[in-house]
């Protein structure tokens, strides 16, 4: 039986914003977010029952995620020094910014990798699913952005992460 | 340090989403995916769950009902795109708060009667034929409909009516003059009656 959509916005609206920070950074997440929920709403009729719903979500995510990101490919770079840019990658209070330009410095599959296992908890075959790939890859595409985390942030840690 | 969820959370969350679930309900209701919407409001006979289709108000639903089990049954008998979106509720939550402060006596609303189907939504459709403040037995309503003999089945008509209060099942009585049961329960059923009788 499928419960109501609300359920899904309840217990993995939290998650998948989460993920969109650190597949898209602060500025672009919200509407990565809200054009993922309104994908799946669109779809969730057709989901079957007995679908993970979570990386469900989290593979909408990825879609709307690359779709800015391929955007933000087509704007033209900055010539020159930019000075007063602000950040796309602070979160405000939070006192993490390292973290952030760590994280966004990321290869995107790796970043991608980190945010569906660290973040999202989805394991590397599903994982895999969503990028394309082996198991494997997807297995290695996150342990190598976790190393380049902890190399240009010193004190990263995967404590507490899923086994 | 640790690269957990919890790094990635802000203190801003819970705001953050709770705007951005509003705004999935507008964004929703705007591009026709909104089949159900609800909202909880507060009443002198405890929190009652409202929910719309596009057609109309599809189902009230008292505390006892168990308004997670209601919710579970809309998304299963209606549609599963069900969301938290008061919008729609709008003119049902302000007749019913005017209805508890003795300030309507007829409801004003579309109605989406397709929880119901046969004799049961037949006796549904004629209930608001009784006035406020007024009474019928179960055997009055069946002759008015047509049934005389149909007295049990307009009893379960009244038990399984999907818009309480709105749809006045609870202005049914048994013929000795008690009340009869009520899906409420029977204190909301009798604050119903003395709500109206006073005005």
């Amino acid at each position: 039986m499928k419960p109501p959509f609300e359920k899904l916005v309840e217990q993995h609206g939290g998650t998948v914003l989460r993920v969109c920070r650190v597949v898209l950074g602060v500025h672009d997440a919200e509407d990565a977010w809200s054009e993922t929920f309104l994908a799946a709403m669109r779809a969730y009729p057709d989901l079957p029952g007995d679908a993970n719903a979570e990386a469900w979500l989290v593979t909408i995510a990825h879609r709307k995620a690359i779709d800015v990101i391929r955007a933000r490919k087509r704007q033209p770079a900055p010539v020159g020094d930019v000075p007063e840019e602000p950040s796309v990658l602070g979160v405000p209070g939070s006192g993490d910014s390292d973290l952030w330009q760590a994280v966004a410095a990321l290869p995107d599959k790796q970043r991608q990798a980190v945010a569906y296992h660290y973040v999202a908890g989805l394991a590397y075959a599903e994982i895999a699913g969503i990028l394309g790939g082996t198991t494997d890859a997807a297995r290695r595409a996150a342990a190598d952005g976790v190393r380049n985390l902890r190399k240009n942030y010193p004190g990263a840690t995967t404590e507490g992460a899923p086994a | 340090m640790n690269i957990s969820p919890d790094r990635f959370a802000s203190s801003e969350d819970p705001e953050t989403l709770s705007r951005l679930r509003h705004q999935l309900g507008l964004a929703a209701e705007a591009q026709g995916l909104l089949d159900v919407a609800y909202t909880t409001i507060d009443s002198p006979v405890g929190p009652l769950l409202l929910a719309a289709t596009p057609q109309g108000l599809v189902r009230v639903a008292y505390d006892v009902e168990d308004h997670d089990r209601v919710l579970a049954a809309l998304a299963q008998r209606i549609s599963p795109r069900v969301l938290r979106a008061p919008g729609r509720l709008d003119a049902a939550a302000r007749e019913l708060d005017e209805y508890f402060g003795g300030r309507r006596q007829v409801f004003d609303l579309p109605l989406d009667l397709s929880l119901s189907s046969g004799f049961r939504q037949l006796v549904q459709r004629h209930l608001p034929e009784i006035g406020y403040g007024q009474t019928r037995t179960y055997g009055q309503v069946a002759a008015l409909v047509g049934n005389p003999r149909a007295v049990r089945a307009v009893g379960t008509a009244c038990a399984t009516n999907p818009l309480p209060v709105v749809v006045p099942c609870h202005r049914v009585l048994r013929a000795d003059g008690t009340n009869g049961g009520y899906v409420g329960g029977p204190v909301a059923k009798q604050a119903l009656l003395s709500l109206e009788a006073a005005a």
